[in-house]
């Protein structure tokens, strides 16, 4: 769909085109619908959206997780590092899970085997992945711990034991403990206290530049993004409405989606401002309407939008909005110069 | 003096646990003005939500006053605790839990004006107006007025839990964290509807939150909770213009800002968490602060009015006086 510039640095993962539905016995929900961009080493993007978008979806197909049923892959591919992970059989994807890509999730409690030590559940990874003896992986986990900023002697505890930051860095260690080229974060903080998240971001950051791994970031929160990424894909209804760097989608808001979500959020710096949410209700992924997606909540929208598939624009070269009102050379959304 | 509505004296409230008594809330004590809003923030198990309904004796208090329009509701007997209830509302955190999901919209948002017999008389249809009327203040739909919870998104469903609080015409909400579970283009539908309504029927609020930013949008003033006791508590300019407690400032140097280049390097909490079973007596800060001495340990500290209408409790800040402005490392604004 879209050709991303091309630079020298290395292509650690492509996704084309890509389609996830689910399909349930009265409807099917359309979760993905044509997803492409692509991460090269070492760069974090964050995939941006509310409830529905399509992000934890876009997440678990690349990493060939999509529980199936119900979902069905209409199309699309995706390349991780030289394998394409839709084509694999359930044994070569465990061999790249882990040790080429990895994902933490948002819930460190269930994402954790609470009979099982935390030291063990690192080395676990650790062994799946390399040739290594039991003591090394197990060495290997404590020297993990220590690295997420946990004391190496509590390798033997519970993940009761430990408190909620302290399970998602554990969750953390895990996914790092082979070293991966791509990590996914799906809202790694949403269900920790401020302070908390602050100390698991800036961690996630170290690493990420000790290592050299690409992050994807998938999260509701733009201050998170203005944080971690170096790039940005707003994502609405299954779709990338908006793609670009931090300071593109950020400073230079194209998408009326976009600058909706920022017009949602208090600014600490300006009190007073009244809050200009976006009007309706999140569109619905089984009644997906004939044009864009966005059209009914959309101030700007006109019966183009309404009709046809929206159309891709170029801002710059790394700068891309799905939005049929730039089809007319003068649009532009309202009142963003206020905000930047 | 103004009008106040609302009064919190020493409001405590333990809960027995196998290891210990858990103080919950721990000698809390502030007021509310008429038609204003107070803040509440405070990490996850500082107290905030246990205030709450403590103040609506929905759990009972172990010790302490709640003076609501010049009485003390926890000496109040059943009958007039039910009266006066209709003066005091709570919205929650969570819509898909608050709601009984084998109720109608009619059936949830009618219930308190049957129970109360707000409307003694009435005629079906005349409750049900008033249901429509209701739901027209909150922005739902009139179609949706036999729907179920389980049909409708969760602003919506938020929406009802606040149509259910106004039945009664309440004084005073509290809302304790009523957009946490919602999107962000949602969350700001709410927020103004929850300020369009303060306009227009003269609520006070007490609005729980742990999102600062939020909480800075909606508040005059704010109180900051640490392990059950108030830390700081100050207009909301003040406090985020001159944040004094080092919990405070960290707290504030953690929140995210949605810009390019907006997000220094926050303060680093460190160190472990003071246990709220039976706490020592000292500053129950001490031991994540980068900025204690012995004074710290001799006994918990009070909270004092360091400058007008500014309220820290540190035993290194007093009126007048900064401690911490000579300790190493400080960190001026926040």
């Amino acid at each position: 769909m879209i050709d991303e510039s091309t630079t020298n640095s290395e292509v650690v993962l492509e996704v084309e085109d890509l389609v996830v539905h689910y399909e349930l016995k009265n409807e099917t929900v359309k979760a993905v619908n044509g997803v492409s961009f692509s991460l090269t080493k070492g760069r974090s993007i964050g995939l941006v959206g509310e409830t529905g978008a399509g992000k934890t979806t876009t997440a678990l197909a690349i990493m060939n997780l999509v529980p199936k049923p119900p979902g069905v892959i209409k199309s699309g591919t995706i390349d991780v590092c030289g394998y394409k992970m839709l084509e694999l059989k359930p044994k070569q994807l465990e061999k790249i899970r882990g040790k080429e890509i990895s994902m933490i999730f948002q819930d460190p409690m269930t994402s954790l085997n609470p009979v099982i030590p935390v030291g063990d559940q690192i080395a676990e990874s650790v062994r799946l992945h390399e040739n290594v003896s039991a003591s090394q992986a197990y060495d290997r986990a404590v020297e993990m711990l220590e690295l997420v900023g946990i004391p190496g002697e509590r390798a033997g505890e519970y993940p009761h034991q430990f408190s909620g930051g302290m399970r998602q860095r554990v969750l953390i260690a895990i996914a790092l403990a082979c070293n991966p080229r791509i990590l996914i974060a799906d809202e790694p903080t949403t269900a920790l206290d401020v302070t908390i998240q602050a100390q698991v971001l800036n961690m996630i950051n170290d690493l990420k530049k000790k290592f050299g791994t690409a992050l994807i970031m998938i999260t509701h929160d733009l201050g998170v993004v203005a944080k971690m990424c170096d790039d940005v894909a707003v994502m609405y209804a299954g779709r990338i409405v908006e793609k670009g760097t931090l300071e593109d989608v950020f400073n230079d808001t194209k998408h009326p989606y976009t600058e909706g979500l920022f017009n949602s959020l208090p600014d600490i710096s300006k009190k007073g401002t009244d809050l200009k949410p976006i009007p309706g209700q999140i569109a619905d992924p089984t009644r997906l309407p004939e044009g864009c997606a966005f059209a009914p909540r959309c101030r700007y929208a006109t019966d183009a939008c309404r009709e046809k598939p929206p159309t891709i624009h170029q801002i710059s070269p790394t700068h891309f909005v799905e939005c049929t009102a730039y089809d007319d050379p003068g649009f532009h959304i309202e009142g963003w110069q206020n905000h930047g | 003096m103004g009008d106040t509505i609302l009064e919190v004296r020493n409001l405590k409230k333990y809960f027995k646990s196998p290891r210990g008594m858990v103080h919950a809330v721990d000698g809390v004590q502030f007021s509310i003005e008429r038609g204003q809003t107070l803040g509440v923030v405070g990490e996850s198990g500082c107290g905030k939500s246990t205030l709450g309904r403590c103040i609506l004796r929905l759990i009972e208090p172990t010790e302490g006053e709640v003076i609501f329009e010049g009485r003390d509701i926890c000496k109040l007997n059943k009958r007039e605790l039910k009266e006066l209830r209709k003066d005091m509302q709570i919205i929650f955190q969570d819509p898909f839990s608050s709601l009984n999901p084998r109720k109608t919209v009619l059936e949830i948002i009618s219930e308190p004006i049957i129970f109360n017999k707000l409307m003694k008389g009435a005629s079906k249809a005349e409750i049900e107006n008033r249901v429509l009327e209701l739901m027209d203040t909150v922005g739902i739909a009139e179609r949706l007025i036999n729907s179920y919870p389980h049909e409708l998104d969760g602003g919506r469903r938020q929406r009802i839990g606040i149509a259910r609080a106004l039945a009664m015409n309440p004084k005073f909400i509290v809302c304790d964290e009523p957009v946490s579970a919602l999107d962000v283009s949602i969350q700001a539908q709410i927020l103004n509807l929850l300020k369009k309504l303060q306009k227009e029927m003269g609520l006070t609020y007490m609005f729980i939150t742990h999102d600062l930013a939020v909480v800075h949008y909606f508040s005059n003033d704010i109180i900051v909770m640490y392990l059950g006791q108030i830390v700081e508590k100050a207009p909301s300019e003040i406090l985020f213009n001159n944040p004094l407690h080092p919990y405070t400032k960290a707290l504030l140097s953690a929140i995210l800002v949605p810009k390019v280049g907006g997000n220094k390097d926050s303060i680093q909490l460190r160190g472990e968490v003071t246990s709220p079973i039976d706490p020592p007596d000292e500053c129950r800060f001490a031991k994540r602060c980068d900025y204690r001495c012995e004074a710290c340990e001799a006994g918990n500290p009070p909270l004092l009015e360091v400058e007008p209408n500014h309220f820290v409790a540190c035993h290194c800040i007093k009126p007048g006086e900064n401690l911490l402005k000579e300790r190493e490392g400080y960190v001026s604004a926040g």
